[in-house]
C-alpha cells in the first residue's frame, strides 16, 4: 500500500499553473491591480517616441512655424506622464515581489510538511538531496521567474502591444514592415531556446560531475593519501573541470548568438521604415515626425527579442520546478493518521498482536508472510534472525512507519490504523539503529522526547538510566553541541542520547532496533544497563543484532525468510535443535563465550 | 571565512573598489588575449550604438526632411540608408557576440585555473590541514567562492565598452550642440550614481538572502535525514515551525530587496526619459534661434535613449565587487598555504614476505595540550598477526594513522623494514602496505575502479581480492558486475558491503603490511569470521595489524598489544593477557561479566 514520490513530470503546463495557484492562493490576490499597474507602467515607454513625433511635426516642421509654447506644454505633460508611470512601475514591482514571495513561502512550507506526512518508505523512493531541492531550489526557480523573467515577459508583451497600437495609429503599412522584420525572429525563438536549454542541461550535468570530482580529495582525503593516488585523482578532477568549462563556453556562445539577432532585426526595421516611409510620404500618408517616431518605437521591440530565449528558458525551468513541488503535495500519504476520529490508547503497558500480517515493498516479494504473534503486556521480547530475514520490518510495522499489505497489527486490541497519531506517538517509541541527532545542544536533542522537559528533568532521567557520570563528564554537560547529525559525539554516545530521548518520552511500548557495532564493550555494557532500566515496567520489542540481548529477554521470536519459525525463552530455544541453536552456536564461536 | 566578511562589513568601500579592480587585473594578466577580444567586441558595440544614432540624425537631415520638402528622393540615398542601418546592425551584432563569448571564455578559464590550483592544494596539503577545516568549507572554496571571485568578469567588457560609448556619445553631442550636450553630461553621471547606490542597497540584501537559502536548505536536509526520529516522536509540527520561520525570513528579505528594486528600476528608466524631453524642448528653441539643425535634436535625443540602458553595466560591475573580494580572499588563503608532506627517496620491496614494523618512542597529540600517544615502542616481526586492543579513545586509530603516514609523530620514529617512513619517497609506502579504516570511502566509479584505483590489475586478481573480502557474492549479483557504477560515495551499497569493497581494494595490492582499523565493524559476525579465516590462509605472508573488539578476531592474532590511555601497557598472547592483566580481561570479557548467573 505504499506509494512512490510523484515527480510531477506528467502534469501539463496549464494544469501546473492551475494547481500552483490552488496551492498558493496568495498569488491570485490583487492580481488585477498588479496587471493594471503593469499596463500603465509599460504604456510609459511610448511617451518619448510620441514626444519626438510631436516635436518634429508640431514643434519643428509645423506650417505655422516652430511653436515654443506648445513644446513647453507638451514637455511638462510628457514629464508628468513619465513620473506617473514610474509610480505605477514601483507599485507593480513591489506588489509582484510581495505576492510571489508570500505565495511561494506558503507553498514551500506546505510541501515540507507534506514530506513529513509521507511514510518513510515513500520518502525513500527519492534521494534526500533531491527531496531537499524540491522545497528549496525548485521553489527559488519559480520565484526567480515570477519576479524577474515573468515581469520582463509581461512588460515586454505590453510594450510591444502598445508600440504596435501606436504604430498602426501612425501608419498601418509601416507597422507591418516592422513586424515583418521581427517576425522570423519571434518564430525562431522557440528553436533557439530549445538549443539553449539543451546546452544548459549539459552544463548542469557537468556541474554535478565537477562537484562530485572535487569532493573526492576532500571527503576521501585519507584514502587518496593512503593509496598515493593523487595523480589519478587529479586527472579525474582535471577532466571534469575541462568538460565543465567547455560546456559553459558552448552555452554562452548560443546565448550570445541568439542575443545578437535582436539588433540585426532592429537595423533592418529602421532601414525599412525610412525607405518605405519616404515613399508613403510622397502620397502624403505619413509625416516626417511619424517616421522618426518609428525609429524610437522599434527600439521597444529589440529588448524582448534579445531576452526572449532567456525568458523562455527561465519559464521552462520554473514550470519544471513548480511541477516537482506540486508533485510532492499530490503524492498521497499512504500511512494516514485518523486524527481526531481515531481512538486513544489508555496509558500503561500495552499488549501487542500481529494477526496474519503480510508485508512487501511496492510490488516486490513478501518480506513478512502470514506473521501472527502475541506479546503480553509488560513482556520483553527479542526478535532475532539473519540479515534480510524481515526482523527490522517488524519494528517498522509496530511503530506504524508502514502499514501491512494484509492482516492487522493490534495494540491493546485496537487496529493500529485506527489509533490517532498523537496517541500512538505518546504510547509507542522507536529507538532506531542510527540515533539521529540534530545539530543543536544535547539538551535540545533530548527534548525531542519531551518538549517541555526542564534541564533538571533531563539530568534526573539520565541518572535513572545510569548515565549520570557520563553526562557529568562532558565539559559542557547538557549544553554540549552535538554537531551535524551528532557527529561530534561518538556513535555510542549518540545511542545514549537516543535512549535518553526515549526515556523522557516515557512510552508504554518501547521498540528498539539496536545497533552498537561501533562501540567498545565497556560502552556497550553501559548502554545495555541503560536499556534494561528503560525497558522495565513497559512492553518492549527489541530487534536483536547481538544474541547477548536475546539471552536477557523474557522471550525470543526467531524470524526466518519472513516467517516466525521459533518462539520461547532463550533457555528453551537453545536446548532445541533449531535455527536459534544454530545462530547461537555461531555467536558463541565469535565471542568465545561458553 | 566569517559572516561579517560575507557582507563586506568592516571593509571600506574605497578598499573594496580598489581590491575589486586589482582582482580584475589578475584576470586580465592571466588571459590577455581573450580579454582583448571581448573588449574590442564591446568597443565595437559601443561605437556602433552611437553610430546608429548618428545614422538616424544624418537620415533625418539629408534624406527624410529633404525628401518631404522636395517631394523627391535620390535612389542612391535610399540605398545608402539601407546599407548604413543594416551594416551598423550587423557589425554591432558581431561586437555583441565577441563581447559575450569573450567574457564567457575568460570567466570559464579563470574558474578552471582556480579549481585546478585549489584541488592540487587539497591533494598535497597534509592531513592535519584537512582535519582543521570543515568539508563544506573546502567544497565551497572550489565552487561558490571561485564563482564569486570571477563574477565581475561577465559585465567587465560591457562596462568598458559602455565607458567608451559614453565618451563617444558625449563628443558627438558636443559636436551636435554644446547646450544639448550639457544635458547629457549631467544625466550620464546621475544614472551611474543612482545605479551604484542601488547596488549598495541591494547587494547586502541579496547576500543575506543567499545565506538564508543555505540555512533553509540545511534545515530541510537535517529534518529529512532525521525523518525517522521526527516521525516516531511525532515532532512534525515543531519541524515545520522551524522550517517556516526561516522560510519567512527569506521571504521578508527578498521582498525588501524587491522594494529597493521597485524604487530604483523606474528611477533609472525615468532619468534619461526626462532628459530626452528636456532636450526636445530646449532643442526646438535652439532650432528656432537658428543655432542648430533639427537633426542635432534627433541625434542627441536618440543617443540619450540608447546609451542610458547600457550604462547600468557599470553598476553591475561595481555591485559584484564585494562578493568577488570575499571569494578571492578565501581562495587565496588556501592557495597560499605552503605546508607540505616531506617525502624522502627510499623505497620498499613491493613484493615478498611480510614487512617488519617498528615504533620507537613514538609520541603524538592533535594539539600540544592533549597528548594522545606517549612513548609507544614495539616491534612486529614479519608475517605475524597482531591485534591492537584498547577502549574507545585510547589512541588505536591514531596509531594506525601514524603507521599509514596520514600523520607524522611529534616524537620518535616509525620504521618499516628498518626505513623511517618519512624517508620513503611518495608512493613507496602505498606500494608495499595498505590501510583500511572503519569508514569506507568509495569513489563515484565502477566496482572495478574502486578496487584497482587505476592500478594495473587483471579481472582475476580483482575477483580474487573480492572473494577474500567476502564481497564476490554480492558484486556478482550486481547488474553489471565489476562494471556497475556505484554512484556518489557508494550510496547504493550497505555499510558492510562498502567496507568489504574497501577491504578488497587493500587486498588486491597484495600488501606486505596490512593495517585494519576496525575495518569490518559493519559486517555480520559470521561474514567477518569468514573474511578473517580467508585472510589468515591466503595472506599468510603479510604482516597484519588489526584493531579489534570481537574475541574471535583477537583469538586469531599471534599476539595482542593492549593500549590504554595512549600507552602500550601490555603485550602477549590473548591467553596470557587474560590471566595476568585484569584491565584487559575486564575489557574483552565485558559480555560475559554481564551474563546472568
Amino acid at each position: 500500500m505504499s506509494s512512490t514520490m510523484n515527480t510531477g513530470e506528467q502534469i501539463p503546463a496549464i494544469q501546473t499553473l492551475r494547481r500552483g495557484l490552488h496551492h498558493s492562493p496568495e498569488l491570485k490576490r490583487g492580481f488585477a491591480v498588479t496587471l493594471l499597474l503593469a499596463v500603465l507602467a509599460t504604456a510609459g515607454n511610448v511617451v518619448v517616441p510620441i514626444a519626438v513625433q510631436q516635436t518634429i511635426d508640431r514643434g519643428l516642421t509645423s506650417p505655422t512655424g516652430p511653436d515654443v509654447d506648445f513644446m513647453v506644454r507638451m514637455g511638462l505633460l510628457a514629464a508628468a506622464a513619465v513620473l506617473l508611470t514610474s509610480l505605477a512601475s514601483y507599485g507593480m514591482i513591489s506588489r509582484l515581489f510581495r505576492t510571489a514571495e508570500s505565495g511561494l513561502a506558503t507553498l514551500r512550507i506546505k510541501a515540507f510538511r507534506h514530506v513529513h506526512d509521507l511514510s518513510l518508505h515513500t520518502q525513500n523512493t527519492e534521494r534526500r538531496g533531491a527531496l531537499v531541492s524540491r522545497v528549496t531550489s525548485d521553489v527559488d526557480q519559480v520565484s526567480q521567474f515570477l519576479v524577474f523573467g515573468g515581469m520582463l515577459f509581461i512588460v515586454s508583451i505590453g510594450q510591444m502591444f502598445v508600440a504596435t497600437v501606436i504604430m498602426i495609429w501612425y501608419n498601418a503599412w509601416l507597422a507591418l514592415v516592422v513586424w515583418l522584420c521581427f517576425l522570423p525572429l519571434f518564430l525562431s525563438l522557440r528553436y533557439f531556446q530549445q538549443k539553449l536549454s539543451r546546452a544548459y542541461g549539459v552544463v548542469r550535468r557537468q556541474v554535478g560531475v565537477l562537484l562530485s570530482a572535487i569532493s573526492e580529495p576532500v571527503v576521501g582525503a585519507e584514502v587518496v593519501r593512503a593509496y598515493a593516488i593523487e595523480a589519478r585523482t587529479q586527472q579525474r578532477i582535471d577532466e571534469a573541470i575541462d568538460r565543465h568549462r567547455q560546456a559553459s563556453i558552448r552555452a554562452q556562445g548560443f546565448l550570445a548568438f541568439s542575443f545578437s539577432l535582436g539588433g540585426i532585426s532592429g537595423g533592418l526595421a529602421n532601414a525599412g521604415v525610412i525607405v518605405i516611409g519616404i515613399w508613403l510620404g510622397f502620397a502624403d500618408r505619413i509625416t516626417p515626425g511619424e517616421i522618426l517616431a518609428f525609429a524610437f518605437l522599434v527600439s521597444l521591440f529589440v529588448m524582448p527579442v534579445q531576452m526572449g530565449t532567456q525568458v523562455l528558458t527561465e519559464a521552462q525551468n520554473a514550470i519544471a520546478g513548480w511541477r516537482r513541488v506540486i508533485g510532492i503535495l499530490e503524492t498521497p500519504a499512504d500511512v494516514v493518521d485518523p486524527g481526531d476520529q481515531g481512538s486513544s490508547l489508555p496509558r500503561g503497558p500495552v499488549d501487542v498482536r500481529f494477526d496474519r500480517v503480510d508485508f512487501s515493498y511496492h510490488d516486490g516479494p513478501l518480506v513478512l508472510r502470514d506473521l501472527s504473534l502475541e506479546i503480553a503486556a509488560g513482556t520483553r521480547l527479542a526478535v532475532v534472525g539473519e540479515t534480510g530475514s524481515g526482523k527490522s520490518t517488524v519494528a517498522k510495522l509496530l511503530t506504524r512507519l508502514m502499514d501491512p499489505v494484509s492482516g492487522t497489527v493490534y495494540l491493546d486490541g485496537v487496529d493500529l490504523r485506527e489509533i490517532s497519531g498523537e496517541s500512538l506517538r505518546r504510547s509507542v517509541v522507536l529507538v532506531p539503529q542510527e540515533g539521529f541527532l540534530f545539530d543543536d545542544t544535547l539538551a535540545a536533542n533530548a527534548r525531542y522526547g519531551k518538549l517541555d522537559a526542564s534541564d533538571e528533568e533531563i539530568i534526573a532521567s539520565a541518572a535513572e538510566l545510569g548515565l549520570g557520570d557520563w553526562l557529568a563528564g562532558l565539559p559542557r554537560g547538557l549544553q554540549t553541541r552535538v554537531g551535524q547529525r551528532g557527529e561530534s559525539l561518538s556513535a555510542g554516545e549518540r545511542q545514549l542520547v537516543a535512549l535518553l530521548r526515549a526515556h523522557l518520552a516515557d512510552p508504554d511500548l518501547l521498540v528498539l532496533d539496536e545497533a552498537t557495532s561501533a562501540v567498545d564493550p565497556f560502552l556497550e555494557m553501559r548502554i545495555g544497563r541503560a536499556l534494561e532500566r528503560l525497558m522495565s515496567g513497559r512492553t518492549s520489542v527489541t530487534i536483536a543484532h547481538r544474541l547477548s540481548t536475546a539471552e536477557n529477554a523474557d522471550e525470543v521470536a526467531v524470524i526466518d525468510a519472513g516467517r516466525l519459525v521459533q518462539r520461547g525463552p532463550h533457555a528453551d530455544l537453545v536446548a532445541q535443535d533449531g535455527p536459534y541453536a544454530r545462530l547461537h552456536a555461531s555467536w558463541v564461536a565469535q565471542h568465545g563465550h561458553v | 571565512m566569517t559572516g561579517t566578511d560575507a557582507l563586506g562589513v568592516g571593509r571600506t568601500r574605497a578598499t573594496t573598489m580598489r581590491e575589486g579592480f586589482a582582482i580584475l587585473g589578475v584576470a586580465i594578466r592571466r588571459e590577455p588575449k581573450v580579454f582583448a577580444v571581448a573588449t574590442i567586441g564591446s568597443l565595437l558595440f559601443g561605437a556602433l550604438t552611437v553610430a546608429d544614432a548618428w545614422v538616424l540624425g544624418w537620415a533625418t537631415d539629408h534624406v527624410v526632411l529633404p525628401a518631404f520638402r522636395d517631394g523627391r528622393v535620390d535612389t542612391s540615398l535610399l540605398i545608402a540608408v539601407v546599407a548604413l542601418f543594416v551594416g551598423v546592425a550587423l557589425l554591432r551584432a558581431a561586437g555583441i557576440v565577441a563581447r559575450r563569448v569573450g567574457a564567457g571564455i575568460m570567466q570559464a578559464r579563470m574558474w578552471s585555473h582556480d579549481r585546478r590550483d585549489l584541488t592540487r592544494q587539497y591533494l598535497s596539503l597534509p592531513m592535519e590541514w584537512h582535519q582543521r577545516r570543515p568539508t563544506g568549507q573546502l567544497l565551497s572554496n572550489a565552487n561558490s567562492d571561485v564563482e564569486a571571485a570571477w563574477g565581475p568578469i561577465a559585465p567587465l567588457p560591457m562596462a568598458l565598452g559602455t565607458v567608451a560609448m559614453m565618451v563617444i556619445a558625449l563628443i558627438q553631442m558636443l559636436l551636435a550642440d554644446w547646450v544639448l550636450a550639457l544635458i547629457g553630461i549631467l544625466v550620464f553621471p546621475m544614472v551611474i550614481a543612482t545605479n551604484i547606490i542601488f547596488q549598495r542597497v541591494v547587494s547586502p540584501l541579496m547576500t543575506r538572502a543567499q545565506a538564508l537559502r543555505a540555512e533553509l536548505s540545511e534545515i530541510a536536509h537535517e529534518s529529512f535525514d532525521g525523518a525517522m526520529v521526527v516521525k516516531t516522536l511525532g515532532r512534525e509540527d515543531e519541524e515545520t515551525r522551524r522550517f517556516a520561520e526561516k522560510a519567512h525570513q527569506l521571504r521578508d528579505t527578498v521582498v525588501r530587496a524587491g522594494r529597493a528594486r521597485a524604487a530604483f528600476d523606474p528611477a533609472l528608466a525615468a532619468l534619461p526619459e526626462l532628459a530626452v524631453l528636456l532636450v526636445l524642448v530646449v532643442g526646438v528653441s535652439r532650432v528656432l534661434a537658428g543655432e542648430i539643425e533639427p537633426g542635432a535634436v534627433v541625434t542627441v535625443a536618440y543617443l540619450l535613449t540608447i546609451v542610458s540602458f547600457p550604462i547600468r553595466a557599470i553598476g553591475w560591475l561595481l555591485g559584484e565587487f564585494p562578493r568577488s573580494v570575499v571569494g578571492y580572499e578565501r581562495i587565496r588563503s588556501v592557495l597560499e598555504e605552503s605546508t607540505r608532506v616531506d617525502y624522502g627517496s627510499e623505497t620498499l620491496a613491493r613484493s615478498g614476505p611480510g614487512a617488519a614494523l617498528s615504533l620507537d618512542q613514538v609520541g603524538f597529540g592533535y594539539s600540544p595540550e592533549t597528548g594522545l600517544l606517549d612513548d609507544v615502542s614495539f616491534d612486529i616481526a614479519p608475517g605475524s598477526t597482531i591485534a591492537l586492543v584498547g577502549a574507545t579513545a585510547s589512541g588505536k586509530s591514531t596509531l594506525t594513522a601514524l603507521v599509514g603516514r596520514l600523520r607524522d609523530p611529534d616524537r620518535g620514529r616509525i620504521t618499516i623494514d628498518g626505513t623511517d617512513v618519512r624517508h620513503l619517497r611518495h608512493g613507496a609506502l602505498a606500494a608495499a602496505t595498505a590501510m583500511v579504516s572503519q569508514s569506507a570511502f568509495l569513489f563515484e566509479d565502477t566496482v572495478r575502479g574502486n578496487v584497482t584505483l587505476g592500478g594495473d590489475f587483471t579481472d582475476e586478481q580483482v575477483w580474487e581480492a573480492l572473494r577474500i573480502a567476502q564481497a564476490d557474492g554480492f558484486v556478482a549479483a550486481l547488474a553489471h558486475g565489476l562494471d556497475t557504477e556505484l554512484g556518489e560515495r557508494g550510496t547504493s551499497l550497505s555499510g558492510g558491503q562498502r567496507q568489504r569493497i574497501s577491504l578488497a581494494r587493500a587486498l588486491v595490492r597484495r600488501p606486505r603490511l596490512l593495517v585494519l582499523d576496525d575495518a569490518t565493524s559493519a559486517v555480520d559476525p559470521e561474514v567477518e569470521a569468514r573474511i578473517l579465516a580467508a585472510l589468515r590462509s591466503e595472506g599468510a605472508a603479510a604482516t597484519l595489524l588489526v584493531v579489534a573488539y570481537r574475541k574471535a578476531t583477537i583469538g586469531l592474532a599471534d599476539e595482542v598489544l593492549f593500549l590504554d590511555d595512549g600507552r602500550i601497557v601490555d603485550r602477549g598472547t590473548h591467553a596470557d593477557l587474560l590471566t595476568r592483566n585484569p584491565a584487559y580481561a575486564e575489557l574483552v570479557n565485558a559480555y560475559e561479566t554481564e551474563e546472568p548467573a
